[in-house]
């Protein structure tokens, strides 16, 4: 790095798009990289929760007499005691609907009602089945149809967060389940169905289904004189801090959150999971409290929405779609967490990449009593895709339409209008497209088959948004020689974003990346940012490191100035610093914040000019082998094709396309929560499967198209989720094309594929139900 | 009865005895010696993140009582390599492949490789995939894991 003449050199280097290892990488495969797991303090109690066991009920009686008598436990904490010190402990970052521990009711089997502290987790977790609640069974809800005309209400009263705007008419609603509704008008669709030459209406489900980090979640809080310190695995530092020092009615510099690497988080890690809980333990107790949950328990703290999706579209003669109507519920379960947002910041993508005139669209997040849901990798996408590129690929054959001709003839392309009203800018669909009709041979002849074993190819594609409006900020701490602190409260938990951050500041400052230590969330030392989710860190803290760059060469320049300098030559940041402070001293600190511009949608119309920063898009192509004795689907290959912009760091980038993709082959294929009457019955990997190397070892190219981001860090944007987004209907439109059975409900089993099978053979209709 | 036992055992080399409480597994034992790379995430032995070598053969740490270590000898993944020093030719394998994202599980994957390029010194695709069928990877990077693989079989042929 030098600044003057030796800008030039900057020119020369390249670190955004080079392919360099994680910046981690050695910690990783040593063992010694750091996650809260494995935090400890000497003399912290363990929490041990004990969860309800009714779906709805009035609690009567907690007796924790025999288990607080049980040899080594430290106490006993129920809701009542947690009022004490919090005397309104209700958390949520859409809803403050809830409590900390359960408090008159409980709405969920597996919510927590009391915890058990001790030293030994054993005794603590031992001590937990000694625990007796005595219950009035109220009635439940479970399905998100049923609870919109249940007389069962989860919630006497909803109690939306007063921060937002655009929640204030819902204050106050009774007798209802439905959390938010999200509704849209763009043209006027019931004229355009009248005119339409075609109409089409299909159904479609998606299961509730749990991300299931392999680090399960965990917190520590250390008290201290009018402060706290908590050690949490979170996605958001700035957030738990914000909502921490609410709860506590303290300032936000009282509550100090700090993180580390996360072994995994897809969104099961965001807002307040277990760190409330253990913040009110320790202030109770004057003792730090470690409460790691089990994979099972990760169950019961949050999940992935199930849904059900009423698509209906109206279509002229030559097949161009004029009108839709999209008809979302979103089964949030017992309490909001941030599904409020994915029904309507994904809600309003919910007619799909296409050019469509008139929309009407209708998002209902809905509480029932099961665990609750709330974002996972697409935050609502992958459900929306699967309806409609189903319906798509439906359309198109009843049509006889090519399904890419059929797409390609209705695309959603830069400079239309979206369905808010927002002009599509940088979103590559065009090329996406026609990058995997060409991967996938498409036009040539595809043998299907014709024996047992029949084979399908199928397509699909799917759009999002990017959340706003969001924050980021980022200081770059300069040494005087010339190596640099990075300190961002971006969390990396998989996905490379420390080692992307490097690099856009080592290629801003001109220096390797190598040269760069980015520090550890950590709320005392690193800036806000929003919060490490959504596919934004790139994006929003990417510009943010940026601009703190930027600001500590403007800095640096300045310096040289001051001290007489030859501004002609170039010199090294050690000569600046050397010759303002007389010896090897001193610092240079810049610093940056991002907001992009958002203007929010109206709360009739749900239009807006600019609804996003930017746009997300991504396909997957998939062939297929059909067993048509078993049912069984065998993929035998895979293409996935994204624009994320221009890549910081393919190899990373690439990674995590594939990763997406194969993630979602469990969403499309074995997971889903079971209940039996509110009781989840397959909360363990032995179970509830998540894919192996078995499932998924087929050939899998990912491909990222050449594109770039006009406000993006040096043209980049966001990547994390757009490999999730086609995969499911993608195998979904392939079965149909192997052997005419539509399966309309993720996960497509083999009994599913099997009994569609059985019905098409006997001439039943072939529509599943 | 006792509910604890004296045990010998070496552990990466080094020779160690101990009192050991019955109900504690490996995990636990190994998390007081500062040794973090074998993790329970699943505790029924079914994702593979608390993968540990017992007298070379690969086994869940959170299914094994720690008294049956008595007499028996351990490897875990920080046997492998030590700070500042070269890597084993199966980590730096990984590294090279970007084999791994969160990688909380990539110490169970490092040493199940260890354990089958012990046996299989030059393993195809199928033998590979049989033997990590119960090693889990969330974030999936399996097809960089299976790279790994063939790229340590190169490494340690140099």
């Amino acid at each position: 790095m030098f600044i003057g003449k030796g800008a030039a050199m900057i020119k020369n280097l390249s670190e955004f798009g080079r392919s360099l290892p994680r910046i981690e990488a050695r910690q990783k495969v040593s063992g010694s990289a750091e996650y809260i797991h494995h935090f400890t303090i000497p003399g912290m109690l363990f929490g041990k929760i004990y969860r309800s066991t009714v779906a709805h009920g009035k609690i009567l009686h907690i007796n924790s007499t025999i288990a607080k008598s049980y040899p080594g436990v430290h106490s006993v904490i129920t809701g009542e005691d947690i009022k004490k010190i919090i005397p309104n402990p209700y958390y949520g970052p859409a809803f403050l609907d809830q409590p900390i521990l359960a408090l008159d009711k409980v709405h969920f089997i597996g919510e927590p009602v009391a915890v058990v502290l001790s030293q030994d987790p054993h005794i603590a977790e031992a001590a937990c089945q000694l625990i007796e609640v005595e219950y009035e069974e109220l009635d439940a809800v479970f399905d998100e149809i049923e609870a919109l005309t249940s007389s069962s209400i989860v919630h006497d009263e909803l109690k939306p967060s007063g921060t937002f705007p655009d929640l204030k008419h819902l204050i106050g609603r009774k007798q209802t389940n439905i959390a938010l509704d999200f509704h849209l008008k763009h043209g006027n669709s019931d004229d355009a169905f009248k005119r339409s030459a075609h109409v089409f209406e299909h159904i479609f489900h998606t299961q509730q289904a749990m991300h299931t980090p392999l680090e399960p979640m965990v917190s520590i809080a250390v008290p201290a004189d009018n402060s706290i310190t908590i050690h949490s695995a979170t996605q958001m530092p700035s957030f738990v801090r914000l909502e921490i020092a609410r709860l506590l009615g303290w300032q936000e510099n009282q509550v100090r959150v700090k993180s580390a690497h996360l072994g995994g988080g897809y969104g099961a890690k965001v807002y307040i999971k277990v760190e409330a809980l253990v913040t009110a333990l320790a202030l109770l107790t004057k003792i730090p409290v470690k409460i790691s949950l089990t994979m099972e328990e990760q169950f019961y703290t949050i999940s992935k929405h199930s849904t059900t999706f009423k698509i209906k579209s109206g279509l002229d003669s030559s097949g161009r779609l004029i009108a839709r109507d999209c008809k979302v519920y979103w089964n949030g379960g017992a309490y909001a967490d941030i599904g409020p947002r994915v029904a309507q910041k994904s809600g309003f993508t919910a007619a799909g990449p296409y050019d469509i005139d008139h929309v009407s669209i209708d998002s209902y997040e809905i509480y029932t009593n099961l665990p609750p849901a709330g974002a996972l990798r697409g935050f609502g996408i992958p459900q929306l895709v699967w309806a409609y590129e189903c319906h798509t690929d439906m359309l198109a054959d009843e049509l006889k339409i090519d399904p890419i001709k059929f797409r390609k003839l209705n695309l959603l392309r830069n400079g239309s209008k979206q369905a808010t009203g927002s002009i599509i800018t940088h979103m590559e669909s065009d090329l996406v497209l026609d990058t995997l009709s060409k991967k996938m041979a498409w036009d040539s002849n595809f043998d299907r088959g014709n024996g047992v074993i029949r084979k399908g190819r199928g397509i699909a594609i799917g759009f999002k948004a990017s959340v706003s409006p969001t924050t980021s900020t980022a200081v770059i701490t300069m040494h005087g020689d010339g190596s640099c602190l990075l300190a961002i409260s971006t969390v990396d938990m998989g996905q490379g974003s420390d080692t992307a951050m490097a690099q856009i500041a080592g290629q801003t400052l001109g220096i390797e990346t190598e040269r760069i230590k980015v520090i550890r969330p950590d709320t005392d030392i690193t800036p806000y940012d929003m919060g490490t989710l959504g596919s934004r860190s790139t994006f929003h803290m990417g510009n943010a490191v940026k601009i703190a760059a930027l600001d500590a060469l403007d800095k640096l320049s300045l310096m040289a100035k001051k001290a007489g300098l030859d501004e002609k030559i170039s010199n090294s940041p050690s000569t600046i610093l050397q010759k303002t402070y007389g010896m090897q001293a001193g610092t240079v600190i810049g610093f940056g914040s991002y907001k992009p511009i958002y203007i929010p949608t109206d709360l009739v119309t749900g239009e807006s000019k600019n609804v996003t920063p930017f746009w997300m898009v991504g396909a997957s192509g998939v062939e297929v082998e059909v067993d048509t004795e078993t049912g069984h689907i065998k993929i035998t290959n895979m293409i996935n094709v994204v624009d994320a912009g221009t890549l910081v760091n393919p190899k990373i980038a690439t990674t995590q396309i594939s990763g997406a993709a194969i993630m979602q082959c469990g969403f499309t294929f074995t997971e889903e929560m079971l209940f039996d009457d509110g009781q989840l019955i397959n909360g363990s990997f032995a179970d509830y499967k998540i894919p192996s190397i078995h499932d998924v070892h087929f050939p899998i190219e990912n491909i990222c198209v050449t594109s770039s981001h006009d406000t993006g860090p040096y043209g980049a944007k966001g990547i994390g989720e757009s490999g999730t987004f086609g995969v499911s209907p993608a195998v979904a439109n392939a079965i149909f094309d192997a052997v005419g059975i539509r399966i309309t409900s993720l996960p497509i089993t083999p009994e599913k594929v099997f009994q569609a099978l059985l019905r098409k053979n006997e001439g039943e209709a072939n529509h599943e139900h | 009865m006792n509910t604890s036992q004296l045990i010998h055992f070496q552990l990466n080399g080094k020779n160690i005895t101990v009192e050991v409480e019955n109900h504690i597994n490996v995990v636990e034992l190994l998390n007081r010696y500062q040794l973090k790379g074998a993790r329970e995430s699943c505790g029924q032995g079914l994702c593979g993140a608390c993968t540990i070598l017992v007298d070379q053969l690969a086994i869940s740490g959170c299914l094994t009582p720690a008294v049956m270590l008595d007499g028996k000898s351990v490897q875990t993944v920080e046997g492998l390599s030590s700070i500042n020093e070269k890597l084993h030719p199966i980590q730096q394998a990984f590294i090279n492949k970007g084999a791994f994202q969160c990688a909380f599980c990539t110490p169970g994957f490092i040493m199940m490789t260890k354990h089958l390029l012990d046996i299989n010194p030059n393993p195809t695709d199928e033998e590979i995939c049989d033997f990590f069928t119960g090693n889990l990877c969330r974030c999936g990077s399996y097809p960089e894991i299976i790279a790994a693989v063939h790229e340590a079989v190169e490494l340690m042929k140099n």
